[in-house]
C-alpha cells in the first residue's frame, strides 16, 4: 500500500471538503472574528480532533504496541484501500446521510426526532414488504417496482413520525420520550410483521426482495470495482437540495422554523404552529423512512426479526449536530461518518474492537454539544491572531510618525 | 392466587429500580436540568457494578454483601459519569438533551468494548443467585409475608429504602427546598444567596447515583447474563416521571404500573387469561410502550413539570 499517495488523496479531499464547506456556509463573506458560522464549523473541527485524540488514549491504554497503526487506519477510514473504499464509503454513508437529514430537518424546526430509528424500520419493512411482494410491479417496469417501494417506505416513515408530532402538538407530550417508547414499538412490530408475512424460516431472516426492487446500480461499479455503490448517493443528494430549498428558500419552510424559534410568536403572527409541528415530524419521518430503504432494498442485505435497534437512527443525531443542521453540512458529515466507519471496518485486520469508532462518535458528539468552550476557544485564538496583526500594524504605524 | 404470589413479586422487583431511577430524574429536573443520559447511566453502573460482583464473587465474601459493596460501586460510578452531564449542563450552559444523548451513545459503546477487549466476550456473568429465600419472622405474616418477604432481592429492600430516605431529603429539609426552587425560578433562588450551580451539580449526582444503582439492582434482579443493554429502563423510567407528574408519591403508582405492564409482557404466558389470545411474545413485548404512550398522551397536558428545567441559568435575566 503506497502510503504517500494516500496522504496525498486524504489531505486533497479534506482540503476539497473544506472549500465547499467555506462556500456554502459562509457565502464569501469575509472572515472575521464576528462570522459565527466559521466559529461553528471550527467547533466542529475541533470537537472530531477531540474526539480523536481520546480515541488515540484509549487505544494506547488497551493495545500500545498497534495504537499508532490503528489509529492511523482510522484516521485514513475510507481511503485505506483507493477506489474500493472510497466506493463503500459512499455506499454506508447514504442511510446515515438520510437519517441525518431527518434530524436536521427537526432540529431546524425546533423539534428533538429521536425517533429516526423507528421511523428508519418502519420504513425498511415497508420497502422489503413490496420489494418481495408485489413482483408483478417489476414485471411491467423495474424502476416502477424501486419506485413505489420507496413511494411506501416514504409514506410509512412519515406516519410513525406524525405520531410524536401529533402527540407533542395537540397532547403535549414530550416528543424526545413519546419517540423513544416508539422506537421499541417499531423494533417489536417489525419483527411481528416478519415473521408473520416475510420470514424464510431456513435463514431466519426476511425473505429475499425481487431484484427489480433493488436500488439500480447505474453502473457506478465501473468507477468503484468491487463495492456495493449504487444510486443511494445520487438520492441523497437530492434530498439535501430539496431539504435545503424548503428550509431556505420557501414560505413553508419559513413557517416551519418560526414555529421552532417561538410557538407563540409564530401563532401571533397567524401561523398554525400545532399542523406545522405535524407536519415538520412527517418530513423528517419520511426521510428517516427513506434510509432504510436505502439500506435493505439492496439484494443480499435482508432484514432480519431480532429485536435490536437499528443504530443508523442514532448515528443520524450525531450527523446532524457535526453538520450543523444544515443540509449541506450534513452531507459533509456523513461522508466523514462513512469513512470513520470504513476505518473501523479495517481496524480489525489489528487487535481492536471496532466499537472504538462508537466511542470516538460519543466523544465527539459531546464535545461539539459543549459549544460554547469551543467558541471560546476559537474567538481566543481569532482575537489574539488579530491584535498580533492590529499590534504590528500599529508598530509600523508608530515607527512612521 | 398461587399466580398473584408469583407474579406481585416480580412486578415490585422492576418498579423498585424504575422508580428509583424516576426519583434521581426528579432530583435532577427539580433541580433544573432534564437528565435524558439516565439509560446511560444505568447502563455505566451496572456494566462496572456486573463486573465487580463477577470478581468478589471470587473471595468468600457473603453473597448479600457483595450485592451491597456492587450497589455503592453503581452509584459511585453512576456519580462519576453524571459529572459529564452536569458539567456540560451548568458549567458549559450545553443542549441538555445532545450532551445526554452522547452519553447515551458513549455507555453502551464502551461497556462492549472494554468487555470484548479484556473480557473476550461481550457477556458479563454472575454466578450467585441474590434471592433471598425468605426473611426470618417477616415472612410469617399472612399474604404480605408472602408477597414481599419472600423470594426478593435485598436489592429491592435496599432501594425502598434510599427511596423513602430521598423523598425526606427532598421535602423536609433546607437543601431539598433549595433544590426545588432551583427548578423553578433560579433567578429568585439566586437573589437569596442559593449558589444555583452548586445545587445543580447535586442534582445530577444524585439522578447519577440513583441511577448507577439502579443499573446494579437490574442485573441482580433480572440479568445474569449481563449484555450490555438496561432493557431501556432509563427511558422507561422517564416515562415514569412524567407520568408521575414529578411527585414522589405518584411515582411509586405509576412505577408500580409500568412494572406491572412489564411483568405482562415477560410473564403471559403464566396468565391464562392472556395466555388465551394465543398472540405472538412481541406483542406483548409492546405493552409497556404503548401502555406509556397512551397513559402520556392523557396525562401531559396538565403537566407540572418545573419551569426552569432544561434551561441553561443566566444571571442576567433576573
Amino acid at each position: 500500500m503506497n502510503i504517500n499517495r494516500i496522504i496525498l488523496i486524504v489531505v486533497a479531499f479534506q482540503y476539497l471538503f473544506y472549500r465547499i464547506f467555506l462556500y456554502f456556509k459562509q457565502n464569501r463573506k469575509n472572515v472575521s472574528s464576528e462570522n459565527k458560522n466559521l466559529i461553528n464549523i471550527l467547533g466542529s473541527v475541533i470537537a472530531i480532533l477531540i474526539g480523536f485524540i481520546f480515541g488515540l488514549i484509549l487505544m494506547l491504554i488497551v493495545n500500545p504496541s498497534q495504537a499508532l497503526e490503528g489509529f492511523s487506519i482510522i484516521i485514513i477510514g475510507g481511503f485505506n484501500e483507493g477506489f474500493e473504499s472510497i466506493g463503500n464509503m459512499i455506499y454506508f454513508s447514504v442511510p446515515i446521510i438520510l437519517t441525518g437529514l431527518s434530524v436536521a430537518f427537526a432540529f431546524r424546526t425546533g423539534l428533538f426526532n429521536i425517533g429516526a430509528t423507528g421511523q428508519l424500520t418502519m420504513g425498511a419493512f415497508t420497502a422489503v414488504y413490496i420489494g418481495v411482494k408485489w413482483s408483478a410491479l417489476g414485471e411491467i417496469s423495474p424502476i416502477l417496482h424501486w419506485g413505489v417501494a420507496i413511494l411506501f417506505a416514504l409514506i410509512a416513515g412519515a406516519v410513525w413520525g406524525a405520531i410524536p408530532g401529533f402527540l407533542k402538538a395537540y397532547r403535549n407530550v414530550n416528543e424526545v420520550v413519546s419517540a423513544i417508547m416508539l422506537n421499541y414499538v417499531a423494533m417489536y412490530l417489525n419483527t411481528y410483521l416478519i415473521k408473520k408475512y416475510i420470514y424464510n424460516q431456513s435463514y431466519a431472516r426476511a425473505m429475499d426482495i425481487k431484484a427489480t426492487a433493488a436500488t439500480p446500480d447505474l453502473n457506478l461499479q465501473y468507477l468503484f470495482p468491487n463495492t456495493s455503490i449504487n444510486a443511494g448517493i445520487i438520492v441523497a443528494i437530492v434530498v439535501v437540495i430539496i431539504l435545503y430549498i424548503i428550509l431556505n428558500k420557501t414560505t413553508f419552510g419559513y413557517e416551519l422554523k418560526a414555529v421552532g424559534f417561538n410557538r407563540e410568536a409564530s401563532r401571533y403572527a397567524g401561523m398554525n404552529a400545532k399542523r406545522n409541528i405535524v407536519l415538520s415530524m412527517m418530513i423528517s419521518g419520511a426521510v428517516a423512512g427513506l434510509a432504510g430503504a436505502m439500506i435493505f432494498l439492496v439484494i443480499g442485505k435482508n432484514l432480519k426479526p431480532e429485536n435490536v435497534l437499528l443504530s443508523e437512527g442514532f448515528t443520524g443525531i450525531a450527523i446532524s449536530l457535526l453538520g450543523l443542521s444544515s443540509p449541506f453540512g450534513v452531507l459533509i458529515a456523513g461522508l466523514f461518518f462513512g469513512s470513520l466507519q470504513q476505518g473501523g471496518y479495517y481496524l480489525q485486520l489489528l487487535n481492536f474492537k471496532p466499537e472504538i469508532i462508537d466511542i470516538i462518535i460519543a466523544v465527539i458528539i459531546y464535545v461539539s454539544a459543549l459549544g460554547l468552550i469551543i467558541q471560546k476557544l476559537v474567538l481566543f485564538f481569532m482575537k489574539r491572531k488579530e491584535t498580533k496583526v492590529k499590534q504590528a500594524n500599529d508598530s509600523l504605524e508608530g515607527g512612521d510618525k | 392466587m398461587d399466580i398473584l404470589y408469583y407474579l406481585l413479586p416480580l412486578v415490585i422487583a422492576s418498579a423498585v429500580p424504575l422508580a428509583l431511577v424516576a426519583l434521581g430524574a426528579l432530583f435532577s429536573e427539580r433541580s433544573g436540568v432534564v437528565n435524558i443520559a439516565l439509560e446511560g447511566i444505568m447502563l455505566m453502573g451496572a456494566f462496572v457494578g456486573a463486573i465487580a460482583i463477577q470478581q468478589l464473587e471470587k473471595t468468600s465474601l457473603n453473597l448479600q454483601i457483595i450485592a451491597l459493596l456492587g450497589l455503592l460501586i453503581g452509584a459511585f460510578v453512576g456519580i462519576l459519569f453524571s459529572l459529564f452531564h452536569a458539567f456540560a449542563a451548568v458549567n458549559m450552559k450545553a443542549n441538555q438533551i445532545i450532551s445526554a444523548t452522547a452519553l447515551n451513545m458513549f455507555a453502551p459503546a464502551f461497556a462492549i468494548f472494554m468487555a470484548r477487549t479484556f473480557l473476550g466476550t461481550q457477556k458479563v456473568t454472575i454466578q450467585g443467585s441474590y434471592k433471598i429465600r425468605e426473611v426470618p419472622i417477616l415472612s410469617d405474616i399472612p399474604i404480605i409475608g408472602d408477597i414481599f418477604f419472600k423470594g426478593a432481592y435485598l436489592s429491592t429492600y435496599v432501594g425502598i429504602l434510599i427511596f423513602i430516605i430521598a423523598v425526606i431529603v427532598l421535602y423536609k429539609t433546607k437543601q431539598g427546598l433549595r433544590l426545588r426552587s432551583c427548578g423553578e425560578n433560579p433567578q429568585a433562588a439566586d437573589s437569596l444567596g442559593i449558589n444555583i450551580y452548586r445545587i445543580r451539580y447535586a442534582g445530577v449526582m444524585v439522578s447519577g447515583a440513583l441511577a448507577g444503582m439502579g443499573g446494579v439492582i437490574f442485573v441482580l434482579s433480572f440479568a445474569a447474563n449481563f449484555n450490555a443493554t438496561v432493557a431501556g429502563f432509563g427511558f422507561l423510567a422517564l416515562a415514569v416521571l412524567i407520568f408521575g407528574n414529578w411527585k414522589p408519591s405518584k411515582i411509586i403508582y405509576a412505577a408500580l404500573f409500568f412494572g406491572a405492564m412489564r411483568v405482562i409482557s415477560s410473564s403471559y404466558y403464566v396468565i391464562s387469561f392472556l395466555n388465551n389470545f394465543n398472540l405472538t411474545s412481541e406483542i406483548y413485548s409492546m405493552i409497556p410502550y404503548v401502555a406509556t404512550l397512551v397513559v402520556l398522551a392523557f396525562v401531559s397536558k396538565k403537566s407540572a413539570a418545573p419551569l426552569a428545567a432544561g434551561e441553561p441559568y443566566d444571571s442576567g435575566k433576573r
